[in-house]
């Protein structure tokens, strides 16, 4: 099982990705099934880390306060290019201190800090286990330390564990 | 597109409503790209392109198409999730490379690398 499957949720990625763009048929199963076990099979000479997921069901929970968080965010900046110039608004650095080590959990807090308009990843020391971040509207320091630190950091360490 | 005429009211005002709403994000992205000042600020604006900008087209995609075809038409979830996933690569790329300028001449706006224990304190206002 883990010498054909070495990543089974990549293969199931890979599958769901084929059904999507070809439509849903027992030949494209068969086919897509085929595809997605060569192709995470030829990913493992790659030897990605490999996540180990504990908590599953937190897992749309972070989702959705994602989504809801890029959606808040959106229109905070649209309103902070739209509105008139000469309002004071200051920018600037922030240094988070992560406790998160993991590769794919970094990645996918990368994603998110990317994703959400307002906030951009700058730089990650791995020795210190420190992050830059670049905040567009920075009222208070603490206040975004705790945003990175309690909303994602917090549930992603829980569900990677 | 002619078969847009087959199209129900509902699904088509909705259709209308969010790709005006992408479309509007992402023009307001574009014009942040304008207006901000400093490169940091700037790297913020396109932010609203790949997201709610994205989002919105493709949801308005979504409901086009599956309301016109009679079936769930997703595919366009793929495009959500490569564009989330590869939006961090070339934002780093950007952002540390200007960092990494700013820094080799001796720019005093930029703070010094988080690695080092004279940036322990948080700071470094733009």
């Amino acid at each position: 099982m883990t010498r054909l499957l070495p990543y089974p949720l990549l293969t199931a990625s890979l599958l769901a990705m084929w059904l999507l763009l070809n439509g849903l048929s027992l030949g494209h199963v068969l086919l897509g099934s085929a595809i997605a076990i060569a192709a995470s099979n030829v990913t493992a000479a790659l030897a990605p880390a490999k996540p180990r997921i504990k908590r599953w069901y937190l897992l749309p929970k972070l989702v959705a306060i994602v989504v809801a968080d890029i959606w808040r965010s959106n229109i905070a900046v649209a309103w902070l290019i739209v509105r008139p110039s000469h309002s004071r608004r200051v920018s600037g650095f922030v240094v988070v201190p992560l406790e998160l080590r993991h590769p794919t959990g970094l990645a996918i807090l990368a994603c998110i800090v990317t994703s959400t308009p307002g906030t951009a990843w700058v730089e990650y020391d791995s020795a210190s286990n420190r992050l830059l971040l670049h905040v567009l509207d920075l009222v208070d320091e603490a206040h975004w330390i705790d945003l990175i630190k309690n909303r994602y950091e917090r549930l992603l360490l829980e569900i990677l564990a | 597109m002619t078969q847009a005429a087959d199209l129900p009211v509902w699904a088509a005002l909705l259709t209308s409503f969010l790709v005006l709403l992408g479309a509007g994000f992402t023009v307001v992205g574009a014009i942040g790209l304008l207006r901000l000042k400093t490169f940091y600020e700037r790297m913020h604006a396109p932010t609203l392109g790949a997201t709610w900008g994205t989002a919105g087209i493709l949801l308005g995609s979504i409901v086009f198409f599956s309301v016109l075809q009679s079936r769930p038409v997703l595919h366009e979830v793929l495009i959500a999730v490569f564009v989330t996933v590869t939006t961090p690569v070339t934002l780093m790329l950007l952002a540390r490379a200007a960092l990494y300028r700013d820094r080799s001449e001796g720019s005093t706006e930029v703070p010094p690398p988080v690695g080092t224990d004279g940036a322990a304190k948080p700071g470094g206002q733009v």
